[in-house]
């Protein structure tokens, strides 16, 4: 693996919501993967910003003609601290995007700072998680996830 | 070894390590998500605890022996040390690497310097105690139970 995009290639049994989870620390992204498996959530992970661009068809490149496609994900997890790219400037680029705004983002860190947490919700996060993730936020995330498909 | 005897010294084994603050409640939370699909999902998350907090520790000892420190790159070490110490429930490596990122705020090189060693300590307590149980694992496996996680 190039240390890219991990895909989860699962057989889809039923309507399995598809996460995309971004977190530049490994550790979490092994627990936030499998707390949301756990919750038979099809989990793909990203370790930046970036990438999590390129795999939403967002990348720099663009070569995705994206118009009128739905978006392959139904949720996206980010952390708010990432070198680089910060979770708050990567739900502003989906925020931007015709294709992208209307999946939710969830913002997670493991600092609690107000301005930090009303900053993103204003820039239209659905939640801020505080971290560590327990299995009882993942299965919050699963009923909103559920509801959201009617 | 009779297996009961094995068994009921994990169970003390375990208690110690959280009364003794080694480990907290997010430790648990590891184990709940430990199923028949993924039976070593603990050992293998703890492993790569291990790795990234080796590699970490090496990269803030080569970062705080630079002429000009970056304290910035060095709270960005901790920070990372932080989170994953966090994320395992190893509260103790996670409680020094609080103090540590303090000061590099203050941009102290010696409070820097203490608190490395500090957090190198916690850690290897914290290996060593995991290792120690996870053998009692193995021993309990094969002496024919189940495992206790």
């Amino acid at each position: 693996m190039d240390g890219g995009c991990s895909d989860d290639v699962t057989v889809e049994i039923g309507d399995e919501p598809h996460v995309l989870a971004v977190d530049d620390n490994l550790i979490d992204r092994k627990l936030v993967e499998k707390l949301l498996k756990n919750s038979s959530c099809k989990v793909t992970t990203a370790e930046n910003g970036l990438r999590a661009l390129e795999y939403l068809g967002l990348g720099s490149d663009k070569r995705n003609t994206m118009e009128g496609t739905a978006s392959k994900v139904n949720l996206i997890i980010t952390d708010y601290c990432m070198p680089g790219m910060t979770g708050y400037e990567l739900l502003k680029k989906i925020k931007e995007s015709s294709v992208l705004r209307e999946v939710p983002v969830v913002i997670m860190s493991s600092e609690n700072v107000p301005t930090r947490i009303s900053q993103c919700l204003q820039e239209g996060a659905q939640m801020f998680m505080l971290k560590p993730l327990k299995q009882s936020d993942v299965k919050q995330l699963k009923c909103y996830l559920m509801k959201c498909r009617g | 070894m009779d297996l009961v005897k094995l068994q009921r010294q994990w169970v003390d084994y375990r208690a110690s390590l959280y009364k003794e603050g080694f480990l907290d409640e997010q430790f648990t939370q590891l184990q709940e998500l430990q199923d028949e699909n993924n039976p070593d999902f603990v050992v293998e998350v703890v492993s790569l605890f291990f790795e990234d907090s080796e590699r970490l520790l090496n990269e803030l000892t080569t970062a705080l022996e630079q002429q000009s420190i970056d304290f910035k790159r060095v709270d960005a070490h901790v920070h990372q040390l932080k989170g994953s110490s966090s994320s395992i429930g190893a509260q103790r490596v996670q409680t020094s690497c609080i103090a540590f990122r303090n000061y590099c705020e203050e941009q102290n090189v010696e409070g820097c310097l203490t608190c490395l060693q500090q957090v190198r300590l916690e850690y290897s307590l914290v290996k060593t105690k995991l290792e120690y149980m996870f053998q009692l694992e193995q021993q309990i496996l094969s002496a024919g139970g189940s495992s206790p996680m």
